[in-house]
């Protein structure tokens, strides 16, 4: 009797088992009982044994006490011990263990068996598992069955040999001159491994692809055998002869003719044949077609083959099957760049793709039709890529946004059809736009003066439709506290004025205050808003009163901002239109790098921001501007120490073109009645991140709040690990010298996200 | 090609075939979450999916899932193509092969496997070929002890 009988009533057994503890019961019977025929040295039941060890092997569970049998079965003179035996080694061995070097001797001896079967199967458990040590020790034999007649051996010799390559690439020279006549055999098994073979020294050696150039007739003329020979029962697929063979060809083309002009002009004649003559109903012939399609993409072959290239991908795109349609969209987003015009003709086709059910596809349509817009063909993309951003998943709807906000920023035809793209995506996509885009949009709104009126109207009349998508509210607000006033007097050109009134503009942003959707930076911003509005509407105690009851809100950071306001009020009025007034235009903010931390020079900075040139004392409601300035960048402050009448507080910058920078301003402020002089901040950060200090404004913080010192501090933190900071303070304080040393753990998570 | 399993609609691993060198555990881990995401894919989505730096081919045929990792340069179409043919030559060796013949005959699907494919590549790409050495090599399995090298 066969040994898998017993093996599949095993099998048959454990699948009866109607619980997981259950089978780990049966397993763990069976694994005992096989454990003391292993101990007791059983060699007739040993094969039977180690294959239902692998069958519990493949059901998750431990085997490794076989791995010394598996080589016992291998030194068997028995083939189905054999057979088993490389099985088992394949699969429970693995070259991190010593134990496989014991297969090495083997190994050698059954590459040297007189039964090819067996020499097979020790080629084929090399060239599978062979570590780099079995591989230069047993190089040598692997070359001497390169060389053999029999091609039942050659070809996995050569496999194999791709192997040894891959494990000990300096052994690549050695096979070389088993690879000269490879290409003569007639075997399709042989020309398959020793074209893989050459492919792989190709890839690895520049020397080697030199050398083996002069191979591009032979196979071209190989190739061209295969397209024109008749029907060959033994290699055909759905009427193509050895695609496996053609493919890899082709692919070997691809790398010979690579910038090379002699080879390239070679091989065009042939490119050109399989491109036009291939048939393209089922998934074989298109698998051909593809990689023709790559190779003549990638060596210098004529624009005419060029064109026909792509217009094979056009025709892949228009294909039912969804795949062939996948690697076409694959393939032209690696054209794109180079064949530009080219892909622009099959643009509507890559459009229509954005319908494609699958979501690979639409991934990559929505890819390529970023690349593909122009000032030409903005408008007609741009309304489709809108109607892609109503309808596609939510996981495409942030990047969809930021394309076409980059999209509109660099081919907008006008400012109004800016701002009008920039409106609808925020009004269907708001709550998936990317937090940095709203200071861009802020940007853009208050560059673009000419449409404040007509941007304001519309931005509040989204308000009044949905105030759930925090980037709209957030940019909203913002217009909204700057341009109210355009707002209540109905200046609109660009369509007909609303009639709104200051109460109903107020309602709506108090409303925002209050509601439950809003996060707590939409409220800083509504907040911020309505203040400004104290200069622009005539209902200033309305606001007074909002400002002064948020004065006490829970919120930390609205009521500091709330306070702030009332002092603004209180003791600062006469400077308040000064501070409240309309934002300039703004600076384009110029890229940090990482590198830049090294830098001191911080006219990187929008200029409002540029805290260095800041005059230190007498104007501590400039705190105010980097209130409203830091809603900019959408990040809340924060106290981070408070003692003994010394408070410090943490603004945010946030570095938008790389995020792992985070620039932080504090301010020290005196509330007690006397100077505290010679102060001096330090801060250390945890091993991760790097720090910089610049210079502080001054080094006496004013008593009774009379001013402020302001230092920036500049962090990198390129693992976006929590931000955390160690400060140490010292002054001199009515002639007595303070220290202290504090822990700063409440940073908010935008700081460091 | 990277690695090739197959696996039931239940999730349950059937073959798995390693061409790259990596320890038990991250087999495992690898295993459960490629099934896992596999088994979500939707009937109408393509045959091709991109996870970790690897590209992932995979096919059903009836009740077991076709699975292969391919590297960047490798083709997808033919990689199909390459899973069919596996399909055919299990079918003409078990004879309308069914989940269950694969399930009691595991060893039997290794050695058609590694008699088409030797380090992740097609080393036959005759049917008949393929049939044959297997043929062949079961006969030699009925042989008391083989002649010495």
């Amino acid at each position: 009797h066969l040994p898998s009988l017993r093996v599949q009533v095993l099998i048959r057994t454990i699948r009866t088992a109607r619980t997981q503890a259950e089978e780990r019961e049966m397993i763990q019977k069976e694994c005992a009982a096989i454990r003391s025929s292993f101990r007791e040295e059983d060699n007739t039941y040993r094969c039977r044994n180690v294959a239902k060890l692998l069958y519990m092997h493949m059901l998750g569970y431990p085997a490794h006490f076989g791995q010394l049998e598996c080589l016992k079965l291998i030194a068997s003179q028995k083939f189905t011990d054999k057979r088993i035996g490389y099985l088992g080694a394949m699969l429970l061995l693995d070259e991190r263990q010593d134990v496989h070097l014991l297969m090495t001797n083997c190994i050698k001896n059954d590459l040297n068996h007189s039964t090819q079967y067996v020499q097979g199967l020790s080629l084929c458990t090399l060239g599978c598992m062979g570590s780099s040590e079995m591989c230069r020790d047993l190089a040598g034999e692997v070359e001497k069955l390169l060389k053999t007649s029999n091609s039942y051996l050659r070809k996995k010799a050569a496999l194999c040999a791709v192997h040894v390559i891959r494990k000990v690439p300096e052994l690549m020279e050695m096979f070389l001159p088993a690879t000269k006549n490879l290409l003569s055999e007639k075997n399709h098994g042989v020309l398959h491994t020793s074209v893989v073979l050459l492919t792989e020294m190709c890839e690895r050696s520049p020397d080697m692809l030199s050398h083996f150039r002069k191979l591009v007739p032979q196979l071209v003329r190989i190739l061209k055998n295969l397209i024109m020979s008749g029907y060959s029962p033994e290699h055909d697929v759905s009427g193509i002869s050895d695609p496996f063979l053609q493919v890899r060809i082709l692919r070997l083309l691809r790398i010979l003719g690579k910038g090379d002009d002699d080879s390239s002009e070679a091989m065009n004649d042939i490119l050109a044949q399989v491109a036009t003559n291939t048939e393209t109903s089922k998934n074989v012939g298109n698998a051909i077609l593809y990689e023709t399609v790559l190779t003549i993409m990638d060596i210098k072959s004529e624009s005419g083959l060029r064109v026909l290239a792509i217009n094979i991908l056009g025709r892949f795109l228009l294909n039912n099957d969804k795949n062939i349609r996948y690697v076409a969209l694959t393939s032209l987003l690696k054209t794109v760049q180079t064949d530009h015009n080219a892909v622009q003709r099959h643009r509507s086709t890559i459009v229509d793709c954005l319908k494609d059910l699958d979501v690979s596809i639409k991934r990559r349509a929505m890819e390529l039709s970023f690349a593909l817009v122009n000032g030409n063909n903005i408008r007609g993309m741009m309304k489709e890529l809108l109607y892609f951003l109503d309808s596609c998943d939510p996981d495409f709807k942030a990047d969809c946004a930021s394309g076409i906000f980059l999209a509109a920023e660099k081919y907008a035809p006008s400012k109004r059809w800016h701002i009008d793209t920039v409106m609808r995506v925020l009004t269907t996509a708001g709550s998936y736009v990317r937090d940095d885009s709203v200071p861009n949009l802020i940007q853009l709104i208050t560059n673009s003066v000419e449409m404040h009126a007509y941007t304001v109207q519309r931005l509040y009349k989204a308000l009044l439709d949905d105030i759930s998508q925090q980037p709209l509210v957030q940019v909203a607000s913002w217009c909204i506290g700057e341009y109210g006033d355009l707002l209540v007097s109905g200046q609109c050109e660009e369509e007909e004025p609303i009639q709104v009134s200051e109460d109903e503009v107020l309602d709506v942003l108090e409303g925002l205050l209050v509601s439950n959707l809003s996060t707590p930076v939409t409220r800083a911003y509504s907040l911020t808003a309505i203040m400004k509005l104290s200069t622009r509407f005539s209902s200033v105690n309305r606001i007074k009163k909002v400002v002064s009851i948020y004065g006490s809100s829970i919120d930390v950071e609205l009521q500091q901002r709330a306070v702030e306001y009332n002092a603004l009020f209180k003791k600062y009025d006469h400077m308040r239109p000064a501070l409240l007034e309309r934002m300039p235009i703004m600076e384009k903010t110029a890229t940090n790098g990482p590198t830049d931390i090294a830098q001191t020079n911080g006219e990187t900075d929008s200029t409002i921001l540029d805290t260095k040139h800041l005059p230190s004392i007498t104007h501590p409601a400039r705190r105010c501007n980097y209130h409203i300035c830091f809603c900019l960048a959408g990040i809340p402050p924060m106290t981070a120490y408070n003692k003994n009448g010394l408070k410090i507080e943490f603004t945010f910058e946030r570095s938008n073109p790389s995020p792992n920078i985070a620039v932080i301003t504090i301010h020290a402020t005196n509330s007690t009645e006397a100077d505290m002089t010679e102060f001096v901040f330090q801060a250390a950060v945890p091993k991760t991140f790097q720090l910089q200090l610049l210079s502080p404004s001054s080094n006496v913080v004013p008593a009774l709040n009379q001013g402020s010192v302001t230092q920036v501090i500049r962090v990198l933190n390129p693992q976006k690990q929590q931000l955390r900071m160690r400060i140490k303070l010292t002054y001199t304080h009515k002639g007595s010298p303070v220290q202290d040393l504090a822990e700063v753990n409440n940073f908010p998570p935008q700081s460091w996200q | 090609m990277q690695f090739m399993l197959l696996f039931s609609r239940q999730g349950k691993l059937r073959l798995q075939k390693w061409y790259v060198p990596l320890s038990d555990k991250e087999k495992k881990k690898i295993t459960r979450e490629l099934v896992q995401t596999v088994l979500a894919r939707k009937p109408k989505m393509c045959s091709f999916l991109e996870w970790r730096d690897l590209k992932i081919v995979y096919k059903r045929y009836a009740s077991l899932y076709f699975c292969c990792a391919i590297e960047d340069q490798d083709n997808e179409l033919i990689t199909l193509e390459i899973i069919h043919r596996y399909v055919e030559l299990l079918d003409k060796y078990f004879g309308s092969v069914c989940e269950l013949d694969i399930i009691f005959n595991f060893e039997k699907a290794y050695f058609i496997l590694d008699e088409f494919l030797l380090g992740g590549e097609a080393q036959e790409t005759s049917k008949k070929n393929v049939l044959k050495a297997i043929e062949q090599a079961d006969l030699l399995q009925e042989v008391r002890a083989l002649a010495t090298a």
